[in-house]
């Protein structure tokens, strides 16, 4: 795996996440900046995937291959549905809907280190 | 009459996300245990099997919210929460027989067990909304 970025990764949705949570307990529906964030982690996830692949298809270590390309391809689904189930929310909620989504891909990104580093 | 509709607002929007990536990640991990090594453990594989598709019930029945599924999805949370506690117990008790973990092993640790603590905040929200 290509730490940097899954510690951008990991960084940059726990950022968002910490930042949605202010959202509303400001009582704030959601804004472009979190919207923002969320497009830039996408793309990360993409290029995440992109060397996940590459890594291990010339890798040599026992990883699990179901589990390991699962997480990669699992991470991209998680901000458009969150993105989508929050939007419909004119409320606060909306904002921790987003919260739970930017949660899940630091759980993923560090799945997915610990599955490399068998 | 209060609105069925209530479910999926508020709290519930955020109760619903968190059912949603549990169904994601059972019916994913349930998945891949079964497609790739069925017969190391199948009772436990069956188990995440029955988990997964309890989490996607709950999660679509609470997103409907309408009459017929707040039924649904209360008594997919009930099912649920029996399923926790009970295979919980069983792991703890005779843990030879889980030989790989299912989602709710040791009342769902390898979660952080938000697995026990899940269907405890959907019975309460459906009570709430009723």
């Amino acid at each position: 795996m290509f730490a940097p970025l899954t510690w951008f990764l990991v960084a940059l949705s726990l950022a968002a996440m910490v930042y949605a949570v202010v959202l509303a307990a400001r009582n704030k529906r959601i804004d472009w900046t979190v919207l923002g964030a969320l497009g830039v982690i996408e793309v990360a996830l993409v290029a995440q995937l992109v060397v996940g692949i590459v890594q291990f298809a010339g890798t040599d270590r026992d990883v699990s291959g179901p589990f390991f390309i699962g997480y990669l391809i699992g991470s991209l689904i998680i901000l458009p549905i969150g993105a989508f189930w929050a939007l419909a929310e004119s409320s606060r909620w909306g904002a921790g809907v987003l919260a739970v989504a930017c949660l899940v891909i630091p759980i993923l990104e560090l799945r997915l280190h610990d599955l490399w580093a068998v | 009459m209060t609105d069925p509709a209530a479910t999926k607002h508020g709290p519930g929007r955020i109760l619903i996300a968190v059912y949603g990536v549990f169904a994601l990640a059972a019916t994913a991990r349930a998945g891949v245990q079964i497609a790739t090594k069925f017969s190391d453990a199948p009772i436990a594989y069956l188990l995440s099997a029955v988990a997964a598709v309890i989490y996607c019930a709950a999660t679509f029945a609470l997103a409907k919210a309408t009459n017929v599924s707040r039924k649904v999805a209360t008594t997919a949370i009930a099912i649920e929460l029996v399923g926790v506690l009970a295979i919980g117990a069983f792991s703890y008790a005779v843990p030879d027989d889980f030989p790989d973990a299912t989602v709710w092993s040791h009342f769902g640790q390898g979660y952080g067990f938000v697995p026990v603590v899940l269907p405890v905040l959907g019975l309460l929200w459906l009570r709430r909304t009723r």
